[in-house]
């Protein structure tokens, strides 16, 4: 072999490597892996006689087309192009068409969202008056999430089945935050407020993995994706109000009262199609703040870390009991959701290949002092009801937190065995996954049952 | 002779578990030794190996790791782990299980050649087209 030959080859496969790395399936790692393969390939051939450049051309053809390779590490490796619905395949004329369609069909979904709140106006209830508001403030979800979940079933063209069983979801909520005639100042009132939204937008998930709610691997995807959508939607929040602000102030300035417009029409109307607009935006936008959310997440889990260990030590340093007062609940309990939204965001966002590092020890850590607050927390409500007998809202906060327990407990004890190495990433994976059944069924149970349970109080 | 797409995907698994049940080893040397075994009758696709260990990796069949002989290349090197090698023995279990059926149809049927009068089934078995 000359010299010449020898650059040539080396040109050649820098060049071939070169075209692998414009797969976005393929990392760096895998093609040092796949280039080593095609190394020995070539060192074996050349050995028994072949010309450089003929080993070359045999070792790229023996690898098959780079394209099916790309697409089965894609298939393998779906979190690093979770958004691509669709596996990387040459695009054909009805998907090119189909993608044209794609935005005129979601602002179609959004105005669609904006009448569906504005319909029961024409019924006489005002969004702004205090009576009718609740109204709104039970159906809320229910006016923007079927149009969601629409969209999803149109672009993910999903079946009859899966269509019916989405439409059944929705009229089951309709009929169970109606149905009861809750009163507004009632605790049952404020728990549906509360937990319809989340069996809901579970069921937007249903319509997200196009059906296939089985799938481990969809079901993070969706888990992803509603990590991103909170992250537009408060994007477009903040956007929201600010010229909502500016509306205002304008308009009060040549004399004219926005108010009413804003708090009627607006507000109502910029909210559900918010919700369609940031999630169409997740779809079709991922490359751009992919990269958002994990960040995120690294900056918030040492800082949320510290924060509950300094908790701790702060609880046990001046051995005072937990006020059990309603609202302090609330604030423990949105604490843990957020614990448990960081380790899933992370989770999610990981490349499970990777091995341990410090971040995961952090987690780690995290997860732990949120699973000692949640005894803390379990404790004082358990002497509460044990104390004045059980309410609607003891008893969704109690569910809850045995709920987050079971959950931080055993992602605890899966951390564990992975930061030691003693088991893969993707036991943990699994395990949030298919804890999200847990919590659909208690969103929907709380939502269906307590009303009857606890008299409608 | 060809082998069926789906036969050689089916036999991917148990065949890289087996061979690293062995000892530890890297993509290519995978691919020759199953070349060898098969007698250079199965041939994979070189490119389509690493997903499939990758996937035994996330599962927790296997584990990898980059090392550098000295004056050679860098390399990924995997390894069995006992749970891939739980995995293998359910394998093989089902394979034997195969087999044995296998046999038992072939010692029963009276000729493998088509006859004259019945045309031969050409087309791929319904069982293997739904992959």
């Amino acid at each position: 072999m000359t010299v010449d030959s020898d650059n040539d080859l080396e040109r050649q496969i820098a060049e071939w490597r070169a075209y692998m790395r414009r797969r976005r399936p393929l990392h760096d790692t895998d093609a040092d892996e796949l280039e080593d393969h095609l190394r020995s390939r070539i060192t074996e051939l050349t050995e028994a006689g072949l010309q450089a450049d003929e080993a070359f051309l045999i070792a790229v053809k023996r690898m098959g087309s780079l394209d099916e390779v790309a697409r089965e590490f894609a298939r393998e490796h779906s979190e690093r192009l979770w958004k691509q619905l669709v596996l990387p395949r040459e695009p054909d004329a009805p998907t090119a068409a189909r993608s044209r369609r794609e935005l005129p069909v979601m602002v179609a979904c959004a105005i669609a969202a904006a009448i569906a709140i504005k319909v029961p106006a024409l019924f006489g209830l005002d969004i702004s008056d205090d009576e009718d508001a609740e109204f709104y403030v039970r159906n809320f979800s229910l006016f923007v999430l079927p149009v969601l979940a629409a969209y999803f079933a149109w672009q993910r063209r999903v079946g009859l089945r899966v269509i019916g069983v989405l439409a059944l979801l929705f009229v089951l909520g309709a009929v169970a935050a109606n149905a009861y005639g809750l009163d507004g100042d009632s605790q049952s009132f404020v728990l549906t407020a509360i937990h319809l939204p989340l069996a809901l937008w579970l069921v937007v998930g249903v319509a997200y993995v196009g059906g296939e709610w089985r799938s481990d691997r969809r079901r993070m995807d969706f888990i992803r994706f509603t990590g991103e959508w909170l992250i537009y939607f408060n994007l477009i929040a903040t956007g929201g109000g600010i010229l909502l602000a500016f509306t205002a102030g304008t308009f009060n300035a040549i004399g004219l009262d926005p108010e009413e417009f804003i708090q009627s029409w607006l507000l109502p109307c910029g909210v559900v199609a918010a919700v369609i607009v940031s999630a169409w935006l997740v779809e079709a936008k991922q490359s751009v703040i992919e990269n958002m959310a994990p960040v995120l997440t690294r900056v918030f889990t040492p800082l949320f870390a510290a924060t509950l260990l300094a908790f701790l030590v702060a609880f046990m340093w001046t051995s005072n009991g937990i006020d059990v007062d309603r609202d302090v609940l609330i604030i423990f309990d949105l604490l843990l959701v957020i614990v448990l939204g960081l380790l899933l965001y992370s989770i999610s966002a990981r490349d499970p290949a990777a091995r341990p590092s410090l971040f995961d020890h952090l987690q780690l850590v995290l997860v732990v002092t949120a699973l000692v607050i949640d005894v803390i927390v379990l404790l004082a409500i358990t002497g509460r009801i044990s104390e004045w007998g059980f309410t609607p809202n003891k008893s969704a906060a109690l569910g809850e937190n045995v709920i987050l327990l079971a959950n931080l407990a055993w992602s605890a004890w899966l951390f564990l065995g992975f930061v030691r190495g003693r088991a893969p990433f993707a036991q943990l994976e699994r395990w949030q996954t298919r804890y999200v059944v847990v919590y659909a069924a208690w969103a929907w149970l709380v939502v269906l049952a307590f009303p009857f349970v606890f008299d409608f109080a | 002779m060809y082998i069926t797409k789906d036969l050689v995907a089916a036999s991917a698994t148990p065949l890289v578990l087996g061979i690293l049940a062995d000892g530890e080893s890297y993509g290519y040397a995978i691919l020759k030794q199953v070349n060898d075994l098969s007698g250079g009758q199965l041939e994979w696709t070189d490119g389509l190996l690493y997903p499939l260990l990758h996937r035994l990796e996330r599962l927790g069949h296997v584990e990898s790791a980059w090392e550098t002989p000295p004056g050679g290349r860098r390399r990924k090197y995997y390894r069995i782990t006992d749970q891939g090698r739980a995995e293998l023995a359910e394998q093989r279990r089902q394979w034997a299980t195969v087999v044995d059926a296998l046999r038992g149809v072939w010692s029963t049927t009276e000729s493998l050649k088509p006859s004259t009068a019945i045309k031969p089934i050409t087309a791929t078995p319904a069982w293997g087209t739904g992959r």
